[in-house]
């Protein structure tokens, strides 16, 4: 039997998140094909068919999938699952929009966020906000999985030769329409997938005051994050979010200024290679998973932190 | 419009869960349980679509032990007008609850049915997406702006990289995330009120649905530990340790 892998890609190329993806499907075992699904997608079908150790690339490409409708993207996935002994996605907003959808309509129980491939069945998830870790067996014919991209390795996205099989979806479900999108425009590397991250806490007090770790991301080419708590607070948009109802992230470098350390933070950052802390109460639990902190006011101890950068 | 709005029971998002020694689960004995966060917004929005008159009828569904009649009655303060309890002492998973509230959605004929987009005990994120594809109903998920219209719905979504606005057809199913609203405290008045409300009890066997669990939970154990670090006096010894130390940057 296969594995297939529903890419996560912009129409041109294939996201980091579906290397991941690829990696967690070679661990289950079997031929793995990659679905890309879109309009104008062929870019992106090109790019996946080179994506090392891949069979196939199925590819989709049709007005009703052009933006990732989950009614329309789950029917396509429904379709094509008979031949499949596993259906794997990146448990990106598309992946957790769209993958619960099709696991119903085959009757099964969708595993999510898998960091950890035991046995072909057997996988291991975080519950509690990452507070606990259940590994869990599947009795289910196909197994639906997300995968959480962090726990796995990504596979290198060229070497692969695999053919590209142009397939005909089902018709739209007429339930959904796309309006819009507002996406932020940003220079920054991709919050997920960046080397480093900064991220700012309540302790930043204002929107405004998030300015102070521009030069701070622009010197370590980082991306920037946010708590929950500076978002709640109005400071920074959503999609910065970290934690476990926002982006689960595991840089090499994770830079926490003036956040305190709540469990739903650490959630979305513990597995970062090296964790630096920055906040005035000596106390906060961001220092119990820091490896190096500083205790002190980060108005004064960021921009002094930037000029010790460049030096 | 009726609104059904599903409510579930977890663990407080301020307790330290701990894992139980036989790695069995986590102590759930003597810990303060709370309605689902995301679930309180989702009956928040609810409400408020009532006082801006587009609703007319709000039921909350919750499903699980007996226990959870305290989670339904937090609804009810919150300005439910009824509510139905699935009780069952039996694991569910999102699937079983996403068959049972289709039962209940197909009883009570609702145009909309709004539900946290993930519970913060097993972190699933599925029941909704599940239910909209068990009705054949159109989904609209992580939402942080809706509109109700007569026929369909206008809803912002939080998605990877910014927001995306969909138009679903009604009836539809919709979660919540984070930024739809702030949820309002339940007041004094509110909960004797709540008392007096119409709470029903079902059994998943009488809405014939197999409840039984498809995935078997083998162990539940303790993420590794992360050792604390140092605290270093100045950025200058930052700054050193990052490039000779750690070899970070």
């Amino acid at each position: 039997m296969a594995v297939l892998v529903l890419a996560d890609h912009d129409g041109k190329s294939i996201r980091k998140a579906t290397l991941n993806t690829v990696a967690a499907a070679q661990k289950i075992g079997g031929d793995v094909h990659i679905l890309v699904a879109g309009n104008g997608c062929g870019d992106a079908a090109k790019a996946a068919a080179s994506v090392a150790g891949v069979a196939k690339v199925l590819h989709a490409d049709a007005a009703q999938l052009a933006d990732e409708l989950a009614e329309n993207v789950a029917a396509l996935l429904v379709a094509l699952a008979k031949g499949y002994s596993h259906i794997l996605a990146p448990a990106t907003s598309s992946g957790k929009n769209v993958l619960p959808r099709a696991a119903a309509l085959l009757d099964c129980q969708q595993i999510s966020e898998i960091i950890s491939v035991e046995a072909p069945d057997t996988f291991v998830r975080p519950i509690y906000a990452g507070n606990a870790l259940a590994t869990v067996k599947s009795k289910d014919p196909i197994q639906v999985i997300t995968v959480r991209t962090t726990g796995f390795d990504a596979v290198a996205s060229t070497g692969g030769t695999a053919s590209v099989e142009v397939i005909q979806p089902p018709g739209d479900s007429g339930l959904s329409a796309f309006v819009g999108r507002e996406v932020q425009k940003s220079e920054r590397p991709e919050l997920t997938s960046a080397r480093v991250v900064v991220s700012g806490g309540r302790g930043m007090g204002s929107g405004d005051n998030f300015k102070i770790l521009e030069p701070l991301a622009d010197k370590l080419n980082a991306a920037m994050g946010a708590s929950r708590a500076a978002v709640d607070a109005g400071f920074v948009p959503n999609d910065w979010q970290v934690g476990q109802t926002g982006k689960i992230v595991a840089p090499e470098l994770y830079v926490a200024v003036g956040i305190s350390g709540a469990i739903q933070h650490l959630a979305g950052m513990k597995d970062s290679r090296v964790i630096v802390a920055i906040n005035k109460d000596e106390e906060a639990p961001i220092f119990q998973v820091a490896d190096y902190g500083i205790v002190g006011d980060l108005f004064k101890l960021v921009p002094e932190l930037v000029e010790e950068l460049k030096k | 419009m009726k609104v059904l709005v599903s409510v579930k029971r977890v663990i407080d998002f301020n307790v330290k869960v701990r894992v139980k020694a036989d790695g069995s689960g986590v102590e759930t004995a003597n810990v303060k349980m709370s309605m689902n966060p995301f679930d309180e917004i989702a009956m928040e929005e609810a409400v408020r679509l009532k006082e801006a008159g587009a609703v007319t009828e709000i039921v909350a569904v919750s499903c699980g032990p007996q226990a959870c009649q305290e989670t339904l009655r937090t609804a009810l303060a919150i300005g439910a007008d009824r509510a139905i309890l699935v009780e069952t002492n039996e694991e569910l998973q999102p699937l079983a609850v996403a068959k049972l509230l289709k039962k209940i959605s197909e009883k009570e004929n609702p145009q909309l049915v709004i539900l946290g987009k993930q519970a913060i005990d097993d972190d699933s994120n599925q029941t909704g997406q599940m239910l909209a594809a068990l009705l054949g109903w159109s989904q609209a998920t992580f939402a942080s702006k809706l509109l109700v219209d007569k026929e369909k719905a206008t809803v912002t979504r939080e998605v990877d990289g910014g927001l995306e606005t969909l138009s679903i057809k009604l009836p539809a199913v919709v979660t919540t995330d984070l930024r739809l609203n702030e949820p309002r405290y339940v007041t004094l008045p509110n909960i004797m009120k709540a008392k007096k409300k119409s709470l029903e009890t079902l059994k998943p066997d009488a809405l014939g649905v197999d409840v039984a669990p498809r995935l078997q939970t083998l162990k539940v154990t303790e993420p590794p530990k992360r050792k604390a670090g140092v605290k270093v006096p100045d950025p200058k010894a930052l700054v050193d340790k990052l490039r000779n130390e750690a070899k970070v940057i």
